[in-house]
């Protein structure tokens, strides 16, 4: 007792406190995060620093090379890569974030639900198994062919496509999430921890708050970081069937779509989505694997 | 038709790629002791449709890819050739009047056949297998896709082993539609004869392997993937066809498969190129093919929506004529179509997209000349000033947003097509010229196999037409449009009643057309005929119910080795394939 006494007051810190320090140690992450902040950034301030209208065209100055006007060049129609870049990034990681978020919160419900409370679990898992189930395209042709004249008359074209994909996409993306976490939640419902909680009373919500949850933070952030990869590669083949945002709408997978053909007259448009969508999915990578280990107090400190 | 390929400067990098793809792919079969399987792959050829072929029985299905693979084994009576000229193929000669082919009040023809033409299985090929043929597409529950070319019909008879007699229910002047061109060949009676009607599609054997009069026949078909083709020993020239076999190929896209051949080498002849002209140059420096292209009838159109597409309609409203009391909220408006018409640039949508494999057309019928209007010449040249000025003087007055409305309804298009690089470029392009007058575009592009697959479920056919504006590209065989344009009366509009088949997709309907449309079917070769299909052209064109923009040369590639390539835009492409060598 005597020791704990003697302890300077300023050594005491907070859990975040604690996180955040061990994160610091994990270079990889720290590179994404910067490297993430670069992108986020650019996306959101560039496009005011380079005011050129992505959908621009000029056909006088097509397949140029670089140069003051056209930093990274223009496309076969004139319009400048750079616009386009900045313009289908904002989409692009807006489409990736907020589908990841949706599949996240979507997929964790039903892992944690299904694995804690026993009577509902053989019915959401059954669900998540027809969901696996579902050839993803021809369902996505589907929604899409019932709902986008919809959305379309309520949203307008963008917002209501935006609207779309973002749901249809975070829709068929939460099981890998909820069988993972269910296995955790499976795990973790068992341990001592748990039982004394429950044994001193606490109520069933506040231990899958409190305890299970933290418990189970590692694998759903591994989670999230494939699903914006994923959401952002799903978009673009979505694009490219035409099923998605209107052609002329900059994705950065439409770019690279649109590019592929080019790649030995203008190389710069497929070079710069590719590296932008490479990039991003790497360093959220990185991130998610520091945040891991970093929220994982086993991991931390070793 | 020769190309001029003007040599832009080249990336380093092009040029360390396509030493690399040459040395890797280059003929390295010069050992003398494999000069026969050398032999055996010297007679083969490799084609490639990145339209995969879906069945050998055009009867069936009408799609391009699959009625010119089918032209490979199955024959019709006559066909065109690379000039627009019919040629005599299982007849005998072309019937006329002058010959006695045709009957003076011109209600019926009479084809002789040639004698000694046998079926590649060994069969003598007479008059029966023609009047089976007539009668298999003529069925009532075939849904027969060449049912145009049978049109008036009405008596198919043998008059003798070769020689058969049709007999039309009004006078034809110009009795070419059934047996001739790619569209109509005859398929044999002993084969196809418990496939009639319903029970038609069931025969898969017999769609995916007819027995056919060609220079080719079906070794093995995969449906959607690739046809082993080998000769027919029995076909009726005598050391013909000079390949040995053929491999069809589908799947992949335009670009990748004008890659192909041009670029690798891997094939010898892609089909129907609708590829960027840079691109198509840059692959053709490698030197391993050429282009080849003709000028026949395509013209890539906007076709002007009529009726209310308006997505708040149900399907028994949405796009229906209605015997028009459901007129569009402004393209019923004939300015506002003038005005769509004038801002556009042709000129810049051919450099942009097609190259020389493009022309600027002001007519939806640009050949033959004779068929060919000039009335419409002005086009060429865009007015944006006069498009704005007109669309003042209407009263549609630009709102804040630059958009142009009146009393509430604002220039709002939607403009639809199908997937292709060339066509998003075009979209992009006709929006930015649109813009510049005050009308405001909507982009949307669908996948090609749902766009014209013609399946009456889907909302994104082009015949349903839930769009204001959507543009592609038609054309018709042979030299002669009167099926051609005979389907854009007022009572073909795509309905329900004719299960979303309806050719007149643009719903536009004029008495006068209509009338005319009769006349033509009714009135012989010469100026009479010439100047009645003119003037239907510009009834349409004027209107602005189509609008065309380029006039796109059949377009595909061979490799430098393989000779004796005649490019056809009148009728399959592969009309000569037996003539085809190295």
């Amino acid at each position: 007792m005597a020791e704990h006494y003697d302890a300077p007051p300023q050594e005491h810190r907070s859990p975040w406190m604690d996180v955040w320090l061990a994160f610091r140690n994990h270079t990889g992450a720290l590179v994404g995060v910067g490297v993430f902040s670069f992108m986020v950034l650019a996306v959101l301030v560039g496009p005011f620093l380079h005011g050129v209208d992505p959908q621009y065209l000029d056909i006088l100055t097509r397949n140029a090379g670089v140069s003051w006007t056209h930093p990274l060049g223009t496309d076969n129609l004139g319009r400048d890569v750079l616009a386009q870049m900045l313009a289908g990034g904002r989409v692009s990681l807006a489409v990736g974030f907020t589908a990841m978020l949706l599949s996240l919160v979507f997929g964790t419900a039903v892992g944690v639900l299904a694995g804690y409370f026993k009577r509902v679990d053989g019915l959401l898992m059954r669900t998540t198994d027809l969901f696996l189930a579902l050839p993803l395209l021809p369902l996505l042709l589907v929604i899409i062919m019932l709902f986008r004249d919809t959305l379309r008359l309520a949203f307008g074209p963008e917002t209501g496509i935006f609207l779309l994909i973002v749901f249809v996409i975070g829709i068929t993306s939460w099981m890998q999430t909820a069988r993972i976490v269910r296995g955790e939640v499976l795990a973790i419902k068992e341990r001592e921890f748990v039982t004394a909680a429950r044994g001193i009373g606490t109520r069933e919500r506040r231990i899958v708050v409190r305890h299970v949850l933290p418990n189970v933070m590692s694998p759903i952030m591994v989670s999230a970081t494939l699903g914006i990869a994923n959401a952002i590669i799903t978009e673009s083949a979505l694009s490219f069937l035409g099923l998605g945002f209107p052609p002329d709408f900059p994705t950065w997978g439409r770019l690279l779509f649109d590019g592929a053909n080019f790649i030995s007259i203008t190389p710069a448009r497929v070079i710069w989505p590719g590296l932008a969508i490479s990039l991003t999915v790497l360093s959220v990578n990185y991130i998610g694997d520091g945040l891991r280990d970093a929220l994982d107090p086993r991991l931390r400190g070793t | 038709m020769t190309r001029g390929r003007a040599v832009s400067r080249r990336r380093t990098l092009t040029i360390v790629l396509a030493a690399t793809v040459l040395a890797a792919c280059g003929p390295d079969k010069a050992a003398p002791n494999e000069s026969l399987a050398s032999e055996v792959e010297n007679r083969h050829v490799n084609v490639l449709y990145w339209q995969a072929v879906s069945t050998m029985n055009p009867y069936l299905s009408g799609g391009t890819k699959d009625v010119e693979a089918a032209s490979l084994v199955i024959e019709p009576l006559a066909n065109y050739d690379d000039k627009g000229e019919m040629v005599p193929v299982l007849a005998a000669e072309i019937p006329t009047r002058e010959n006695g082919g045709v009957a003076d009040d011109m209600t019926s023809i009479t084809w002789t056949l040639k004698r000694d033409v046998v079926w590649a299985d060994g069969t003598p090929f007479t008059a029966r297998d023609v009047v089976f043929t007539g009668e298999y597409c003529l069925h009532e529950e075939i849904g027969c896709s060449a049912d145009a070319s049978f049109t008036d019909v009405q008596i198919l008879e043998a008059l003798d082993d070769h020689r058969v007699r049709l007999t039309f229910s009004v006078a034809k002047p110009v009795p070419y539609g059934p047996f001739v061109g790619a569209i109509t060949p005859i398929i044999q009676y002993e084969q196809f004869k418990d496939c009639t009607g319903i029970r038609a599609p069931e025969c898969t054997a017999e769609n995916f392997g007819p027995v056919g009069t060609g220079p080719f026949k079906v070794d093995e078909f995969r449906a959607n993937d690739v046809i082993s083709f080998s000769a027919n020993e029995l076909f009726r020239e005598s050391g013909k066809p000079w390949m040995k076999t053929v491999t069809l190929k589908g799947g992949g896209d335009a670009a990748s498969s004008a890659r192909a051949v041009l670029e690798t080498g891997e094939y010898d002849y892609a089909w129907n190129l609708q590829v960027e002209p840079e691109i198509l140059d840059q692959m053709a420096t490698a030197g391993k093919g050429e282009v080849v292209m003709a000028f026949g009838t395509n013209v890539e159109r906007l076709v002007v929506n009529q009726t209310n597409a308006d997505a708040g309609f149900g399907p028994e409203r949405r796009s229906l004529l209605l015997e028009g009391t459901n007129p569009h909220p402004f393209l019923a408006d004939p300015v506002v179509r003038r005005a769509l018409s004038l801002a556009i640039d042709r000129r810049l949508l051919v450099e942009a997209g097609y190259g020389p494999s493009g022309r600027v057309t002001c007519n939806i019928v640009p050949a033959p000349p004779s068929y060919a209007s000039t009335a419409n010449e002005r086009c060429r040249k865009p007015d944006a000033d006069e498009a704005n000025r007109i669309l003042d003087e209407a009263g549609w007055i630009p709102g804040a947003d630059g958009v142009r409305s009146k009393g509430g309804i604002r220039l709002s298009i939607l403009y639809q097509t199908s997937t292709n690089s060339v066509r998003q470029g075009t979209q992009a392009l006709v929006k930015q010229m649109w813009q510049q007058i005050g009308v405001e575009t909507e982009l949307r592009n669908i996948d090609g196999g749902v766009f014209f697959g013609s399946d009456p479920a889907s909302p994104d056919t082009f015949q349903k037409f839930y769009a204001d504006v959507q543009m592609y590209t038609s054309n018709f065989q042979g030299a002669d449009p009167e099926f051609y344009m005979a389907a854009w009366v007022c009572e073909e509009a795509p309905d329900p009643g004719n299960q979303w088949l309806g050719t007149n997709v643009a719903r536009g309907c004029s008495a006068e057309f209509d009338g005319l449309a009769e006349r033509l079917a009714a009135t012989p070769y010469g100026d009479e005929r010439f100047e009645i299909a003119k003037r239907m052209n510009d009834i349409v064109v004027q209107n602005h119910f189509l609008i065309p923009l380029v006039w796109r040369a059949s377009t595909s590639a061979r490799s430098m080795s393989l000779k004796g390539v005649r490019m056809n835009p009148w009728d399959s492409e592969l009309w000569n394939i037996e003539d085809w060598h190295r």
